[in-house]
């Protein structure tokens, strides 16, 4: 059990009303949750690092609960996730990866029964890194509606020994999307896809 | 409303931790960003009247997003700031516009107090600009631990024919604050100064 250090938490949320067309009479919201922690295995190579991943999950739940807060306090308003990592200098990928398991627990736990597999990235870099965390159907993965991506990133963060994470909710269909595709009213729900 | 907006961001940064030691407690700060179009983008227009008026709804209006962001009583903020970012097609005038004549009264209706000058910088930019918000005591502009600032940045804005508004407030200053000078159980909140 390694201790979860956190430096900071960061909240941000967009609403949006209109991307040049008709004003949207529901406005897309769009938010992300964001934590500065300390990489217990920055510096060298840990063979053994699986074990954080559950020492991570109260944190994934606070940043996921957060979310909700933030997009008006009801799970049902979130149509859309999304996590990702930024691994500080003095840490490897794999540190990036550790937060596939917590993050996407969390946020499933938080919504009830969301069946899409929750869309990640993640990179190492330094302090000002921004991160583009692919946004996806809660439920539908194909819902093309929903594919959409939310930058994140802190001027201060990661430092070496850090680790960014980020969740991403939001409670649409990008604001003015008409490119086709599978609609949110006429997914299946029964494979995550479609 | 006079302003065309597209979108409302807001950010809420917590620091609980600094160099290894606790912030007890932690440091919070605000910001709501209003990204609207620009009246008199890509012409000279001598009158800006009309950026004017848009300042005063902006003020009220940022304002309380970002208190209710913070999640305090509007009366518990401690410090402020404001700031704008003009798109190419714009000029800095018109964030002088939205920020100096009228923008500051209605910020300072929300919180009830603000005797002290609000801190502002402007500056034109592309899409992604980072905007620095600078911070200040709201009732005495000497406190030391007070002087801060805040960055802001949205990948998609401001557009050319755009600008972002920004209003900033905390409940604390700077996490670990230890370089002295007026602290601000000193204020004497006559002149906005000290």
């Amino acid at each position: 059990m390694l201790e979860v250090r956190v430096r900071k938490k960061f909240v941000a949320v967009e609403e949006i009303f209109h991307e040049g067309g008709p004003v949207s009479p529901a406005p897309l919201r769009r938010a992300a949750a964001l934590a500065v922690i300390h990489n217990p295995f920055a510096g060298s190579y840990v063979a053994e690092i699986a074990g954080f991943m559950n020492d991570l999950k109260p944190l994934g739940l606070e940043m996921a609960q957060s979310l909700i807060s933030a997009l008006g306090g009801d799970p049902k308003f979130v149509q859309g996730y999304g996590k990702g990592a930024i691994v500080g200098a003095a840490g490897e990928i794999e540190h990036g990866a550790l937060w596939h398991v917590p993050g996407g627990y969390a946020m499933r736990e938080i919504l009830g029964d969301a069946k899409a597999i929750v869309a990640s990235t993640k990179k190492v870099g330094g302090p000002g890194t921004r991160l583009d965390v692919p946004i996806t159907h809660i439920n539908a993965s194909y819902v093309r509606s929903h594919f959409d991506a939310m930058e994140v990133g802190l001027a201060d963060a990661p430092r070496a020994d850090e680790i960014l994470l980020a969740l991403v909710m939001t409670t649409g269909a990008r604001v003015h999307a008409r490119v086709g595709g599978l609609k949110a009213s006429e997914i299946k729900g029964e494979d995550g896809l479609r | 409303m006079k302003a065309n907006i597209r979108k409302i961001a807001t950010f809420v940064e917590e620091t609980r931790n600094e160099m290894g030691r606790t912030v007890d407690p932690p440091t919070r700060r605000a910001a709501a960003v209003a990204v609207i179009e620009n009246p008199c983008a890509g012409k000279y227009v001598e009158d800006l009247s009309e950026l004017i008026a848009i300042g005063e709804e902006l003020g009220e209006l940022l304002t309380l997003r970002a208190v209710a962001a913070l999640g305090i009583p509007a009366t518990a903020v401690e410090s402020y700031g404001k700031a704008a970012a003009v798109g190419e097609n714009g000029e800095i005038e018109h964030a002088a516009a939205i920020l100096h004549p009228k923008l500051g009264a209605p910020v300072r209706k929300v919180l009830g107090k603000g005797a002290a000058l609000i801190p502002s910088s402007k500056k034109r930019g592309g899409l992604g600009v980072g905007l620095d918000v600078p911070l200040g005591h709201k009732d005495a502009a000497f406190v030391r631990s007070h002087f801060d600032g805040i960055e802001v940045r949205i990948n998609d804005a401001p557009r050319a024919n755009e600008i972002m508004v920004a209003v900033a407030v905390t409940d604390s200053g700077r996490p670990l604050a230890r370089v002295g000078g007026l602290t601000k159980d000193q204020i004497k909140g006559e002149d906005g100064l000290r």
